[in-house]
Order: C-alpha cells, then sequence, then structure tokens
C-alpha cells in the first residue's frame, strides 16, 4: 500500500513519527506553511521558516525514504496581524522554488477584511506562478466561510480545478463538490472528520477528486491517520484501487498540476544512485 | 539525533558532488551540455547568455537568479547542481551575489553556491557561507562546504572541527579537499582524532575506517606532493 499525506505539518513531529509513517506505507508528504500555536511578529520569522521547509525538513522526511514538498504562504490566522503581512512581498521569490507545490495555506479563519485581501492576492500569485492553491476552510462558522471562500475563488484567475478546499465535512462536501474545486478532508483523533464519518462520505459522494489527510501538528493528532483511513475503506468494501485512488494518485494528481512534483526521496539527498525520478503533472 | 548519511554521487547521473567544485567552468559546460537533450540545452544556452548579459541586480528578482531556481525542473534534478554553478559563474557573481543567492536559496541551491565558491572569488570574504554551511547538519551542505574554497581559506581550528564533523556525520573524508596537504603534520588534529576514537571505544562503538585514514595523513611522514587538483581543477570524480 502506497500513502500520501498531502497535508501534515512535519516540523512539529519528531523522527519516531517519521519511522512509524513509513513503516504504514507513506512515500510522500506535502507540509503546508501554516501557523506555529506561538504567533510570530515578523516576516523575518517567516522566512526562517519557509526555507526550513525548503532545506532541512526535506532532509530529515528523505532519511526515512519519504519525498518531501510544501506549500508556501502567509496564513489567514497571521494575515491579520500588520506586522507579518509584508511577507506578502517576499512570497514571489519563494513560490519559484523546486519543492513547491502549491500556494497554501490561505483562506479564512475569523473572515476579516485583512483575510479577504490576503486570500485575493494570494490566489493570484498562484495564477501567476502557474500552482495551483490550498485552502484552508474556517473551523468556526464553517459554512458561511466555504461560501465565502468559493466566491473569492470563483472572483480570482485561479479555476477551481486547480484549487484544493481543505477541512471539508459533511455540512461542507455538497457545496465544494459542485464548485468543481478538489475536496479535502482531514481526520483527527477528536475533531475535524474521523475514520468511520470519512468512509460514509466516500460512499455517498464517490473518491473523485478527494484527498484524505492528517493534517497532523502541535496539538492532539495522529500522522498515521492517512493509513487507518486506508484500512476502514478496505473494511468497508473498497477496493486497492479505490484507496490507491483517494490515497496516493488523488494527491499526485493535484499537486502535480506544479510540475514540481519529485516523488523520489534520494532527490533531497546528496545523491541519486539511478532511482527512479517520478514527475507529476508535465 | 540519528546522523544521516552520505553517500558518493554516481557519475552516471550527472557531474556532481565535490568534481564541480574542481573542474573548470569551460569543462563542466562541455560536459553538460553531451548530458542534456535539445531542449535542455537550448534552455541552458539561453540562461548562461541572460546571465552573462544581464548580470547583477535588477527588478524584484534578477532573471539569472529566477533561472537558478528552476535549474533543476528544466535540465532534471541530477543536473541541477551542474546548471546552478554556470549561471553563477555566467553572471560573474561576486560577494555580495553569492551571499544573497545562498541567503535566499533552497538547500539544493546553497549547495551549488558551495560548488561555485572557488570558481568565483579568490580572497577569503565568503568564508561565512562556509561557515554557516557547517554549522548545519545537512550532509548535502557539509559534503560541500569542505571543497577547494574551504582547504584555502578555512582557518586551521574551523577546518579540524569541519573533518571531525564529517566523521560525526557520515560525510566520507574523500569530500575534503587537499586533506593530505592540510592533515599532514597537524598534531592538534590528530590529538582530536585519538580522542574521539577513545571516546568511540569507551561507548563501545565502532571507530569510522575514515578516522584512522585522516590519522595517518596527520604523521609526520613526508607525503607525496600535493597534485595540481588542490589548487582547484584536477578533472577527478568526487
Amino acid at each position: 500500500m502506497r500513502l500520501f499525506d498531502p497535508h501534515i505539518h512535519m516540523t512539529s513531529r519528531t523522527t519516531d513519527d517519521y519511522e512509524a509513517m513509513r513503516a504504514a506505507g507513506v512515500l510522500a508528504v506535502v507540509e503546508p506553511s501554516f501557523w506555529l500555536g506561538q504567533p510570530r511578529t515578523s516576516p523575518a520569522s517567516f522566512l526562517d521558516y519557509f526555507d526550513s521547509l525548503l532545506g532541512w525538513e526535506p532532509f530529515r522526511a528523505a532519511q526515512y525514504g519519504i519525498a518531501h514538498h510544501c506549500t508556501l504562504a502567509l496564513n489567514p490566522k497571521e494575515a491579520n496581524d500588520p506586522r507579518c503581512a509584508p511577507v506578502l512581498d517576499e512570497l514571489p521569490r519563494y513560490l519559484v522554488k523546486d519543492h513547491v507545490v502549491a500556494v497554501g495555506e490561505i483562506g479564512y479563519d475569523s473572515m476579516t477584511p485583512a483575510e479577504d485581501t490576503a486570500l485575493a492576492a494570494q490566489l493570484q500569485l498562484a495564477a501567476d506562478h502557474a500552482l495551483p492553491a490550498l485552502v484552508h476552510t474556517p473551523h468556526r462558522d464553517k459554512l458561511a466561510g466555504l461560501r465565502r471562500t468559493l466566491d473569492v475563488v470563483g472572483e480570482s484567475a485561479l479555476p477551481p480545478e486547480r484549487v484544493l478546499v481543505d477541512h471539508l465535512n459533511e455540512t461542507t462536501v455538497k457545496e465544494a463538490k459542485d464548485s468543481g474545486c478538489w475536496l479535502g478532508f482531514s481526520v483527527y483523533p477528536d475533531t475535524k472528520m474521523d475514520e468511520e464519518r470519512m468512509v460514509a462520505i466516500l460512499q455517498e459522494y464517490g473518491p473523485e477528486k478527494v484527498l484524505v489527510n492528517s493534517a497532523a501538528d502541535w496539538g492532539r493528532s495522529d500522522p498515521l491517520k492517512t493509513r487507518t483511513v486506508a484500512d476502514a475503506m478496505l473494511a468497508h468494501g473498497f477496493t486497492d484501487d479505490d484507496v490507491d485512488r483517494v490515497l496516493w494518485r488523488n494527491p499526485v494528481d493535484f499537486y502535480g498540476l506544479s510540475g514540481r512534483l519529485v516523488l523520489d526521496p534520494a532527490d533531497t539527498q546528496a545523491t541519486h544512485e539511478g532511482n527512479s525520478v517520478l514527475r507529476g503533472g508535465e | 539525533m540519528t546522523h544521516p548519511h552520505a553517500h558518493p554521487a554516481s557519475p552516471a547521473a550527472g557531474v556532481q558532488g565535490t568534481t564541480l567544485a574542481r573542474v573548470a567552468p569551460s569543462d563542466l559546460h562541455r560536459r553538460l551540455a553531451a548530458d542534456l537533450d535539445e531542449a535542455a540545452r537550448a534552455w541552458l544556452d539561453r540562461a548562461l547568455d541572460e546571465a552573462a548579459t544581464h548580470p547583477g541586480t535588477h527588478g524584484p528578482v534578477s532573471v539569472w537568479e529566477l533561472r537558478l531556481a528552476e535549474a533543476g525542473r528544466r535540465c532534471g534534478p541530477e543536473h541541477a547542481d551542474a546548471v546552478r554553478v554556470l549561471i553563477l559563474h555566467a553572471a560573474r557573481a561576486d560577494a555580495d551575489a553569492l551571499t544573497r543567492v545562498y541567503a535566499q536559496g533552497t538547500a539544493a541551491e546553497r549547495r551549488a553556491v558551495l560548488y561555485a565558491l572557488p570558481h568565483l572569488v579568490s580572497g577569503p570574504e565568503v568564508l561565512p557561507l562556509v561557515e554557516d554551511a557547517l554549522r548545519t547538519n545537512d550532509t548535502r551542505l557539509l559534503a560541500a562546504a569542505v571543497g577547494p574554497y574551504a582547504a584555502r581559506h578555512l582557518p586551521a581550528h574551523a577546518w579540524r572541527h569541519a573533518v571531525l564533523k564529517c566523521l560525526f556525520t557520515g560525510v566520507p573524508v574523500a569530500e575534503v579537499a587537499d586533506l593530505d596537504r592540510r592533515a599532514h603534520g597537524d598534531t592538534e588534529l590528530a590529538r582530536m582524532l585519538g580522542d574521539y576514537a577513545d571516546e568511540r571505544t569507551a561507548a563501545g562503538r565502532t571507530v569510522p575506517d575514515d578516522l584512522h585514514r585522516v590519522l595517518t595523513l596527520t604523521g609526520p611522514t613526508p607525503t607525496p606532493p600535493a597534485d595540481p587538483g588542490t589548487r582547484g581543477f584536477d578533472g577527478k570524480e568526487s
């Protein structure tokens, strides 16, 4: 079984997690830039974080045989802090880098005017850099947040087939699917989705354009949730091919839209030693 | 933490590793051009022309710096280091430009800057980049940091610690440029290696073969004269 976790914050995880993920079948991850729990107070601290997502973290992942890519953005929560907003001016020079496979996480947290501005500006940056976008949907007032998100996407230069709306659930999946966007679901121990509800959504809406992630970070979360969802799918009669589609081919197809997906962890090591290099979307 | 291991570069995978710091750019260009397909070669020629015609800084990001970022996507990841070294050379990047590109670069771009140093800077002014790379635990950067530029300019104390760090992190000491000459008669390095071997033995761990190899080099026995490659351009594979 090959698994791709399309949304996980490995910066917050240990090497034990990397070992366990690889043993469970996780061969590739995408790490979106996001809030670190402790608010940042200057653009410089974002830049060090971006550098880490392009340097140390892929190196760490490669030691465990896992290919690591990232998405970069000013996240919705910190878009509200005027001390952080100037990082938007620094993003263009980062969005040209290898291993950046989308602009993200962008979207809404509290649905403020500052969040409107950052979301629209970063959807435009994605279009300018031929990158897809990973759009977080808010935890509070979720359905209204989804609708406002889809409106802004609709007004942007980025077509919905290059947008992944994440953290969906039973209340938001239908409208998101009708929009033509890719559909992301985060499976958590307590909040967001769980395995059984995820299977029920897959049974009702099908596996097309569905991505499942652990969104594991510094909070209570589980980096093996992609595997437990795969196991739950099989237990409920989905085929190996369905599992491969949701947990490998769909994330490869979405992030492959960047033309920058290299699913060979050796590429981030000192050498290649003859390993094959798979590229998506070119 | 675990100590990740670097692996020697495979010659089949393009010109890589310390060879990039030791081969003259004109030779590197010739060898690279022979490896690239037509589209990649055309892209490279244009990128080098742009860099030569419009070096320096212009606009938010100079065109040659954008080409550095996309080199692997255009020419294949196995050729990215070589292409980046050639673009830096074509743009005649000086200490300020190299420092900026390093600071704003991914780990792979930083590695290419380190390989380019001996081709572009004759004095010690970009040593801070080497020192930065040596502070990391990223074996890709460590291996690139101990090339000919470090051999020429790194002060003795920092150079000894760089050798020891290679042993710690599994970077083959074959990556250390001019090792024979700099290690020869270095009794302080010999002491550090001996202490490290004692520490490993006391902990019930094996002593890396490379440690004995370097220890032998520190001896007073005259070693063969350094070959011309110690100044940079011997063309040997890493």
